[in-house]
């Protein structure tokens, strides 16, 4: 997939895909790691 | 001089991504503080290197304890730590809103599964039931029947931690397919969405669709009351239109906006820039005062 020149670390993308949420864990070179999942106390 | 921003985050959504380009675009120097690196070593104030401190925390349980351990060493931050406290539990958001005349749906809290019962029967349904803490309309019940509230309720009896045993319980209010999502920054209720849904739960994070919703007078000064309720500053809050009028139903702290800046027009992170930033000064000021 492909991503933004202004991704920065820990920035969340989604695969155009299957949706999956990824999370930037390097920039250069780029590297990618599935975000965790939501827990119980996540949210707003 | 420009206050210094600390941005204290868990990871960069589109939210945290907004601030932080507005923050940039106005020259103010910012500090992103990732919450799952941080230690703090409680005893002693470090120097931070910021004026202010702006929370975007994913976490509830981290964003609450970090804003106390900040809270103690006098840094200002956006939210504070008191509106967290409150704001993260909804039965401590209902008491404020009660203590200041704020209407909300009628609410009942019991400790046991009979007593919860109990409650669900007096209230008549349907009923709704929600965890004390948490978010985007998860673990939400609408209860319809009474072998529906024993089943909910053996389920939070056994299945869950000790908070799901304290049975927060509300009225259903009948909703006309949407309800309302405003932004209070300070003392103005800055823009608002309808949120609708075929579905009774219409938060956008389950699918809501968002449209752009006319702060009207009415809604304006219930939102900013609500907001002053619990404390003041950033928040969104979550507006039913019961057959009655308008009930305030819940109040956020760490505020998702993606969705409602094309849908209202308004540029929300500047808003929001300009309360951090006249924080920071109104705390620089105090300092320089006494």
């Amino acid at each position: 997939m492909t991503v933004g020149s202004d991704a920065v670390k820990g920035e969340i993308v989604s695969c155009p895909d299957c949706g999956a949420e990824l999370e930037v864990k390097e920039t250069r070179p780029l590297a990618l790691a599935l975000a965790p999942e939501a827990e119980e106390d996540w949210g707003e | 001089m420009a206050p210094r921003v600390g941005v204290l985050l868990s990871r960069v959504r589109v939210e945290e991504k907004l601030l932080l380009a507005e923050l940039e675009s106005r020259g103010v120097e910012a500090k992103v503080i990732d919450d799952r690196e941080l230690v703090l070593a409680v005893e002693h104030k470090p120097e931070l290197g910021v004026d202010v401190v702006l929370e975007r925390c994913i976490q509830h349980g981290t964003a609450l304890y970090a804003l106390s351990v900040l809270d103690t060493w006098g840094v200002p931050t956006v939210n504070r730590y008191e509106v967290a406290e409150i704001c993260g539990n909804k039965l401590l958001t209902t008491m404020r809103l009660i203590r200041d005349g704020v209407p909300s749906p009628r609410t009942r809290v019991a400790f046991t599964p009979g007593a919860a019962l109990a409650a669900i029967e007096e209230l008549g349904y349907p009923v709704v039931m929600k965890p004390l803490i948490g978010s985007w309309g998860r673990l939400v019940s609408k209860v319809n029947d009474r072998e529906a509230a024993e089943a909910i309720v053996e389920h939070k009896d056994v299945l869950g931690n000790y908070l799901h045993s304290i049975y927060y319980i509300q009225e259903y209010v009948p909703k006309p397919g949407r309800d309302i999502r405003a932004f209070v920054v300070g003392d103005e209720t800055i823009a608002a969405i309808y949120r609708a849904s075929e579905h009774w739960i219409t938060n956008t994070a389950r699918g809501g669709q968002a449209s752009n919703c006319p702060v009207t007078a009415e809604l304006g000064e219930l939102c900013v009351r609500a907001a002053r309720a619990v404390g003041g500053g950033v928040v969104a809050i979550d507006v039913l239109e019961g057959p009655e009028g308008l009930l305030v139903n819940e109040v956020n702290y760490t505020m998702e906006f993606r969705n409602s800046i094309d849908t209202t027009g308004v540029n929300i992170p500047a808003k929001v820039v300009d309360y951090v930033l006249e924080v920071a000064r109104t705390a620089a000021g105090q300092t320089r005062d006494s």
